[in-house]
């Protein structure tokens, strides 16, 4: 139940961020969501893409330094409200909640959230039971 | 292991007899340089000591001036030469990197001597007849490499002299000869590392080699283990340098506590560099050396520059000359920043003693608003942190947190892409000073 998610780090020097994006375009490698953390010294872009491990492998091929990291994506009835409810029930489940960032679909009606937390399996378990939308990985790569 | 001597008579002499034979040297040295070099004979009339009798105590060398490396410049390039060419059998010169290059001139007799002290050094880290040792210095005007050849031929060991460069063909040699030993810079051995740890061969295909070898940089005792753990040898430092011969001047036996000198052939002191008065024994200060038998070029009262301490305790490996601690650093590349001396190699303890960061690092100074500032770049090792930014986080703070505890410093800590920051050869050059540049916007 849960997707691959990139994780690249990113000095923060002028061209770094374009570096990773290009090499992304010339594989062919189409981008779902991103999402950046960064200091004022270094920085960590997520991506979630169609083909991760083809991405990980253009990306290391060009030098850079990436992981996959495992995160859940839950679709959200995108009216007010209806995100809360999510983050209120992982918080009473006791779900550490790392980062998490949205973005919208093109069905309308829907938004869909990546959430990274400590034990994602359980996570996305607790969330489906309480009628959540956990989106499998084929659904969002295929997007 | 037990303690193996190359000339144990000589290694293992009484100090009175070794302070005796220093003194009757240092007379006949006196005597030498005042009658055969212009530079020495105008020197030492200057000071009153017009000869070898004017020396009464060893203690009585303070009377005599010092030789810096701008001595050794201002007579580039045969100056300094106490015997006429003919008698010269090799010229060697110093990497220059400060402008001309520093040379040393070599008679028949100071190569064989040379020889000896490289053969003692060698023999005491635990090398034999039986060993095979690729020589990765890079051959040329450098005294690391032929120094450490002739030295290793007189021992009877099998060398290899593979130079520096082609990394994936030095792994190759240390799998199909067998090799035993490997001679590098620390920087070097330390990559060379790196490329076995991550090599397609397990590591048993390197389980020939014993001995490290390594000299011509500093060398810390955290960056030691990392070269011992993924190369599988035993490190022992070893110093010299070309205004006094080159390697072989100190080294460390098999029980690396102290670098011994060969004290029959180098008289060592240590001074304060500011008041250039002589400090007892024991204490931290600028090392300088007199060559006692050198005779192609013979400096007096050499200022290495270098920052060390003397050890006169007889060593447990049966050993009785003076031992140096290895090099806390240079008095020229001690940076003083903000007020405060920092030597690169504390920080280099403190980046190899982190996990998650690489060995490599780079340091730049600049002045922002007239204030100097220091930034330390280091690698990370791999991506097995990036899984989370506040582990990223954490380990910056713990560098600088670290930093700041060893150096009473503030400084700028960047962590970069592995293997982004330049690899060295032959002496690394990890101080980038802007300080007198433009100021960056």
């Amino acid at each position: 139940m849960q997707i691959q998610q990139l994780s690249v780090f990113i000095e923060n020097k002028p061209g770094r961020m374009a570096e990773v994006t290009e090499v992304l375009a010339d594989a062919q490698i189409d981008i779902r969501a991103i999402s950046v953390a960064d200091t004022r010294d270094f920085g960590i872009l997520r991506v979630i893409v169609d083909k991760p491990k083809e991405a990980v492998e253009a990306l290391k091929a060009h030098g850079m330094t990436v992981t996959l990291t495992k995160v859940i994506a839950v679709g959200i009835d995108d009216k007010p409200g209806a995100f809360s409810k999510a983050v209120r029930l992982l918080s009473n489940e006791g779900f550490d909640v790392e980062y998490m960032y949205a973005f919208i679909s093109r069905d309308k009606g829907k938004a869909f959230v990546i959430i990274r937390v400590d034990n994602g399996q359980k996570a996305a378990e607790a969330l489906h039971a309480n009628g959540f939308q956990i989106l499998e990985p084929e659904t969002i790569y295929a997007m | 292991m037990e303690a193996r001597f190359f000339q144990k008579d000589i290694e293992t002499m009484k100090r009175a007899d070794i302070e005796e034979l220093q003194l009757r040297r240092l007379r006949w040295m006196v005597d030498y340089c005042y009658n055969n070099v212009p530079f020495y004979h105008e020197r030492l009339g200057t000071a009153g000591i017009t000869s070898g009798d004017k020396i009464k105590t060893l203690s009585d060398i303070q009377y005599i001036p010092f030789t810096t490396k701008d001595d050794i410049r201002d007579n580039y390039p045969f100056g300094m030469l106490a015997v006429p060419m003919k008698d010269i059998v090799r010229i060697h010169a110093s990497s220059g990197t400060t402008g001309k290059p520093t040379v040393g001139a070599y008679t028949r007799q100071d190569i064989e001597n040379w020889s000896d002290f490289v053969a003692r050094i060698v023999t005491a880290s635990g090398v034999t007849e039986k060993d095979i040792i690729q020589i990765s210095f890079g051959y040329g005007l450098f005294t690391g490499a032929l120094g450490l050849h002739f030295g290793l031929e007189k021992v009877g060991a099998t060398v290899i002299p593979a130079s520096s460069g082609n990394s994936e063909k030095q792994l190759m040699m240390m799998r199909d000869f067998g090799v035993t030993g490997l001679v590098a810079t620390p920087s070097y051995a330390l990559y060379l590392g790196e490329l076995v740890r991550e090599s397609p061969y397990p590591k048993e295909a390197y389980a020939s080699l014993k001995y490290g070898i390594l000299g011509s940089e500093g060398c810390t005792e955290e960056m030691r283990l990392r070269i011992e753990e993924n190369l599988g040898v035993t490190v022992t430092d070893n110093y010299g340098m070309t205004e006094l011969t080159g390697p072989g001047v100190s080294g460390e036996c098999h029980l690396r506590c102290g670098l011994h000198f060969a004290e029959d052939a180098f008289l060592p002191e240590i001074i304060d560099q500011d008041t250039l008065e002589q400090k007892p024994a024991g204490e931290v200060g600028e090392l300088v050396v007199t060559t006692l038998t050198r005779l192609g070029m013979p400096v007096l009262r050499y200022r290495t520059k270098d920052i060390t301490r003397l050890n006169y305790e007889p060593c447990a490996c049966g050993r009785t000359h003076v031992r140096m601690d290895k090099v806390m650093g240079r008095t020229d590349d001690m940076l003083i920043i903000k007020g405060v001396n920092v030597f690169p190699s504390q920080i280099e303890s403190v980046l190899v003693a982190t996990e998650n960061v690489g060995p490599h690092y780079q340091l730049v100074v600049r002045k922002k608003n007239y204030l100097d500032t220091l930034e330390v770049k280091v690698e990370l090792v791999d991506a097995s942190l990036l899984e989370s930014f506040g582990e990223l986080q954490a380990l910056q703070k713990n560098i600088h947190d670290r930093l700041k505890s060893v150096l009473g410093l503030e400084t700028q800590v960047t962590l970069v892409s592995p293997k982004s920051l330049e690899r060295f050869q032959g002496k690394a050059k990890r101080v980038l000073d802007l300080r007198n540049q433009p100021q960056e916007q």
